[in-house]
């Protein structure tokens, strides 16, 4: 009896642990299955590199290459604001600051990271576009600038808390060695601490820029949604998400448009699969 | 000319230290600009009345309510699985490739974008399970969605009791899961308590999964059923802020002050219970 009752629980508990693997097979099986649908009537290649989405007109034109160009230029600019700021935040909190401060810094840092992105949006929308307009002096504040500075901020906890735990691995010899041979503080951490938490940092780095890719709310609220090739960082621009969000709600179920935002669902995928298991190894790789 | 490296240093650290009172300015910034325009907003009437006058009046109690309807929902799916799939990495897991896919797969599926879990949800709930737009689909999705963060949380709760206590406990003769259920389980509560309750803020701020699968843009009648739509909290803010001209100010921050108060105070108890537990602990 308790030998049977060890076994089904021992199986149970299996299968709850295949769970995430079902899952993550069962997102990708059901965007292919929606997705694919679109490939029947257009090319792969024209789909990822048509000019013009104009998902609506007669016939519909699907090219996504404004959104993700869109996705790239608010991304390039969010991680130009964000991993200065963020690795330095993270060398502060784990190299120099005295334990108070680094238990305030903490708390904000995961205060800012427990904000709803709705919220952090509708902030954006009231307070960050109006000072963009005017400080930039453009017809509109909704533009791709705008969107990496928000997108930076909410980044920050990812890079922050990842680079942060890499820094803190490092065992204190190599410091205390570099220090012993008379260098000072700065250039132990510069030099030898960096170097050494290297893979960790970059890990923070991709895994933050995961963040900002697949970021909706915010930037659907913010970057003006404009589906143009966008040729600078002062112009309103279209994300793939934002696409996705906006658009879903009026796609006729089993439409080409409707298979369309799910094939750039497959592109967004592929997008964070490939930057997870990347972030992965180099994180294994420390270890 | 090289410059004294002692003079680097302090332009360095100041620098880093810049960077994060940076970061703590605006988020402080944030919470207070909506604490102080949000606050006078809340009245008995905003936070028990439906939405009148076109969303720009009233209250907000059907979005209040389907907010919390959709996080028990999705927690009532995420914290058996989640919960015993931890038990599997931290108590039966071997250190092989199936434990490391499995690892990678949490890993994915906290990294994929929140609105392509809205896809998802749509596509297999609402269409293919024929559940439409309702709370279940909605709280199936929010479930997967926080099921990573459950699991993480529950395994490092797991693993932070120490090996010796299992060991007596086989060594009395008690079965693995006797051991489990009845020494390593208790031990580990409060870590997954406080993994649960981030988990629920989670389900509770997340808009993109619900845009499609269960959110509501006004509906002022509350819930008979599970395959019943309903409002929810963040997509009435995102609908007032952006899909509905002349919202007076108030009707958002408001809003907006609710649910950042709703997910702040899940969090603020996580936090307490992980402190209180710290304090006790006896090893």
């Amino acid at each position: 009896m308790r030998i049977l009752r060890e076994f089904i629980i021992e199986k149970l508990v299996l299968l709850c642990g295949l769970a995430s693997i079902f899952f993550v097979v069962l997102i990708f099986l059901f965007l292919l299955r929606e997705g694919l649908a679109l490939f029947t009537t257009i090319s792969p290649a024209a789909f990822l590199a048509g000019k013009s989405w104009y998902p609506i007109s007669e016939p519909p034109q699907l090219g996504i290459l404004p959104l993700i160009l869109g996705s790239l230029v608010v991304t390039f600019g969010a991680a130009l604001i964000s991993i200065p700021i963020g690795v330095g935040c993270a060398i502060y909190i784990a190299e120099i600051a005295p334990k108070w401060i680094k238990e305030i810094l903490k708390a904000g840092i995961e205060l800012l990271a427990a904000i709803p992105s709705v919220v952090l949006g509708f902030i954006g929308m009231i307070t960050l576009v109006p000072l963009v307009k005017t400080v930039f002096h453009l017809p509109t504040g909704l533009t791709a600038l705008s969107g990496s500075i928000m997108l930076a901020f909410m980044a920050m906890p990812t890079i922050v808390s990842i680079a942060e735990d890499a820094l803190y691995s490092i065992p204190k010899t190599y410091k205390e060695g570099a220090l012993a041979m008379g260098a000072t503080h700065w250039q132990a951490i510069w030099r030898v601490m960096l170097r050494a938490a290297s893979s960790g940092i970059l890990a923070a780095i991709m895994l933050g820029i995961g963040r900002v890719i697949g970021e909706t709310m915010a930037v659907m609220m913010i970057t003006g949604n404009a589906a143009v090739i966008p040729h600078s960082l002062f112009v309103p621009v279209r994300t793939l998400t934002a696409t996705i969000a906006a658009e879903m709600g009026e796609a006729v179920i089993g439409s080409e448009h409707y298979a369309a935002l799910f094939a750039i669902g497959i592109v967004l995928f592929v997008i964070s699969f490939a930057i997870n298991v990347t972030a992965d190894l180099y994180l294994h790789k420390r270890q | 000319m090289t410059m004294n490296p002692y003079r680097t240093q302090r332009i360095a650290f100041s620098l880093l230290f810049a960077a994060n009172a940076l970061i703590l300015v605006l988020v402080g910034f944030v919470v207070v600009i909506i604490v102080q325009k949000g606050l006078p907003a809340i009245t008995w009437q905003f936070l028990s009345d439906v939405p009148r006058d076109g969303m720009r009046a009233g209250g907000i109690f059907p979005a209040i309510v389907g907010t919390l309807y959709l996080v028990a929902g999705a927690i009532v799916f995420a914290l058996p699985i989640g919960l015993l799939a931890a038990i599997y990495l931290s108590e039966y897991a071997r250190d092989n490739l199936l434990t490391r896919l499995i690892k990678l797969s949490i890993v994915n599926l906290a990294g994929v974008p929140s609105v392509v879990y809205g896809l998802f949800g749509l596509a297999l709930f609402v269409v293919f399970f024929k559940f439409g737009a309702s709370i279940l689909s909605g709280s199936l999705t929010l479930g997967i969605m926080i099921l990573p963060l459950i699991i993480t949380a529950s395994r490092e709760a797991l693993e932070s009791v120490p090996q010796s206590f299992r060991e007596v406990s086989l060594s009395l003769g008690a079965s693995k899961w006797q051991t489990i259920r009845h020494i390593v389980l208790p031990n580990a509560i409060p870590g997954i308590l406080t993994g649960t309750i981030l988990g629920l803020g989670r389900a509770a701020g997340e808009t993109a999964p619900i845009l499609f699968t269960v959110a509501a843009f006004y509906l002022p009648l509350l819930p008979g059923s599970i395959f019943d739509q309903v409002m929810a909290l963040p997509y009435h803010l995102y609908v007032i802020s952006t899909q509905v001209p002349n919202v007076d100010e108030k009707m958002r921050y408001g809003t907006a002050f609710v649910l950042l108060a709703l997910v702040l105070s899940m969090n603020l108890v996580a936090i307490v219970i992980r402190y209180k537990f710290r304090m006790k602990k006896k090893w």
